[in-house]
């Protein structure tokens, strides 16, 4: 039996050969037309791989064909830029692959879903068999394994996730806070809805042009304030998260800090997204108050990301006992099947 | 014997201390469970030699500094086996570890395990007023190991250099919470065990009564100063610290005049 891996990914093709790959071939064709005994098609934005178990040696090209099948593309013409894994490295890539250990934003977890769904559809359409089913039930546990077992998953690498993770490091629960978003843009919008995602149902929005500000506040069914009022506002609120196109600071201590003695003594997360800055940076000296601009959140991401790359050789040598372990047991598994004829 | 019991104990804590710095080091902080099972079973061998102890004096075995340290530490280890699990607190664990280390460490090593005959029958009052008043110690130091723990999560998040730690450290709102319950049950049995002091029957050393009474009101106006929200939680925070530090230099204060008196 032969278990290999063609595919391409975002190391080695960019997004227009990949898109060139994807979408025209299932698993249940590639094995009709390859002649393998299961085959299993992963396909996500970063890449397109085709995991499989034949009998005989079947050659890139031969996968590829499959790949390109309904389109005008001549692999002769085009030789496009596939890595081929086979055995242990095939079982490795996999367990890598599963973990976020190859993905573009290292320990990111969306792949794990993709596997899951890929496996399901390969699955429902019978393209798997015993081997594959194996390989895949145990990358799912080696994927899980890495996440609680190293910091891999751990920080955030957006604007979005960063402003979620530290809002839950000073409150915790985020359905009890008070937001005020400051300034309708497509950043401060994503970040809204991420916020929405955990829980925050108290959700305020003020804009220069009230017709955006509704358009924000229906879009994730939370009330406009008007923007002559914002900063009363934050006699209540937990987070502020702004992003104007003011020229000035719109914030500063002079204007917080009076109100900082009606609060209770719950703190004030404001998020500044805007450049020029809406928050005067030195808001960020009063007591209780977390100031966070664009480039304090690039520096978030980046030490998380730093802290994500040092956790690579945990998860590496968690992947490498499994992938000793994983052959035992096939090994064993033939073994007793030969002493069963 | 039960010496020995002591040293075991003492072992579990180093252990929970040296797999927490191992993990740290590596940047991969998984010792919550290993800590907390490695403090049950410090504090199973504690109970072991205080019960020991106890039944060889036929009293509450705090007659000498380092029963009075080995209460304390044991002190601490059960109030952080009941609020560490109750309050999600896991990782308070890697904190309690090294200070009980320390106390008991300092109590195996110092000599202070002098022992005397005595003869003064036991007094439930006075053992109910210092055994009270040392579990109430042991709150105010898990009190201290929370507000450890809010300004170094309060640092990361000003400075913005966040550390591995940051991850597994309890929100700021979470700890604050938990520090003003640690003050209050704190303040509530320090409260009993003052008042049962004056049962005890005994003419204290007065510099002993004013000292305890000097402890009582740091921890009131703490308190009073934290319910009128006259300080910021990060100075109620420092504050937590400066006044166990506090406790610890009264409390040996006490034991050393205590000894001079021969008061058991």
């Amino acid at each position: 039996m032969n278990l290999f891996c063609i595919g391409l990914s975002h190391h080695t093709a960019n997004v227009a050969t990949r898109e060139q790959f994807a979408g025209n071939a299932t698993a249940e064709s590639i094995a009709r037309q390859a002649g393998c005994a299961e085959a299993l098609l992963l396909t996500t934005c970063n890449r397109v791989e085709v995991y499989a178990v034949s009998d005989r040696q079947i050659s890139t090209d031969e996968i590829a064909r499959c790949l390109i099948a309904k389109t005008n593309l001549n692999p002769a013409n085009y030789p496009p830029p596939f890595y081929r894994y086979e055995d242990n490295k095939c079982v490795q890539h996999l367990f890598r692959v599963a973990s976020g250990l190859d993905s573009m934003v290292v320990g990111e977890s969306e792949i794990f879903g993709q596997a899951k769904k890929a496996y399901e559809l390969a699955r429902a359409s019978g393209a798997v068999g015993p081997y594959l089913h194996r390989l895949f039930q145990r990358a799912f546990r080696v994927a899980k394994q890495v996440r609680t077992h190293t910091d891999i998953a751990r920080g955030m690498v957006s604007v979005g996730s960063v402003a979620v993770e530290l809002a839950q490091r000073i409150f915790g629960k985020l359905s009890e806070c008070k937001v005020l978003v400051l300034g309708a843009g497509e950043t401060s919008e994503r970040t809204t809805r991420a916020l929405v995602s955990r829980g925050v149902t108290d959700l305020r929005v003020s804009n220069r042009s009230l017709e955006r500000a509704r358009e924000l506040a229906d879009s994730v069914g939370r009330c406009v304030v008007p923007f002559d009022n914002w900063v009363a506002q934050c006699r209540e609120i937990d987070i502020l998260l702004t992003s104007t196109a003011s020229e000035t600071p719109l914030l500063t201590p002079e204007i917080l800090a009076p109100m900082l003695w009606q609060r209770s003594d719950r703190p004030l997360f404001i998020i500044d997204i805007a450049v020029p800055r809406d928050v005067d940076p030195s808001v960020d000296e009063l007591e209780g108050v977390y100031l966070y601009d664009i480039d304090s959140i690039r520096s978030v991401a980046e030490q998380s990301l730093t802290l994500r790359r040092q956790q690579v050789a945990v998860a590496e040598a968690i992947i490498a006992d499994h992938v000793t372990d994983f052959f035992d047991s096939i090994a064993r598994g033939l073994n007793r099947l030969s002493q069963a004829a | 014997m039960e010496r020995y019991l002591l040293i075991a104990s003492t072992f579990c804590f180093l252990a929970a201390v040296v797999h927490t710095v191992l993990e740290l080091r590596a940047n991969v902080f998984r010792a919550l469970r290993f800590n907390f099972f490695s403090i049950g079973l410090g504090f199973i061998f504690q109970t072991a030699f205080l019960w020991i102890r106890g039944q060889e004096l036929g009293r509450c075995p705090i007659t000498n500094l380092f029963e009075v340290f080995a209460f304390l530490a044991w002190s601490v280890a059960l109030v952080y086996m009941v609020v560490g699990p109750a309050y999600r607190l896991s990782l308070m664990g890697a904190f309690t570890a090294p200070l009980v280390l320390l106390l008991q460490g300092f109590a195996l090593i110092a000599p202070i395990d002098i022992r005397r005959s005595i003869t003064v029958p036991a007094n439930s009052w006075l053992e109910f007023h210092a055994s009270m008043s040392l579990v109430a110690y042991g709150v105010f130091a898990l009190a201290c190991i929370a507000g450890v723990m809010y300004l170094l999560q309060e640092r990361q998040l000003k400075t913005h250099h966040l550390h591995s730690i940051f991850y597994h450290l309890p929100p700021l709102t979470n700890l604050f919470a938990v520090i003003t319950r640690l003050l209050w049950w704190g303040f509530a049995l320090y409260t009993v065990g003052i008042v049962s002091g004056f049962f005890t029957g005994h003419p204290l050393p007065r510099i002993q009564v004013v000292a305890a009474i000097a402890l009582w009101l740091l921890y009131a106006a703490i308190l009073q100063a934290r319910h009128l929200k006259w300080l910021a939680p990060k100075r109620v925070a420092a504050l937590c610290i400066i006044g166990f530090s506090a406790a610890l230099a009264l409390l040996w204060g006490i034991t050393f005049t205590a000894e001079l008196h021969h008061v058991p």
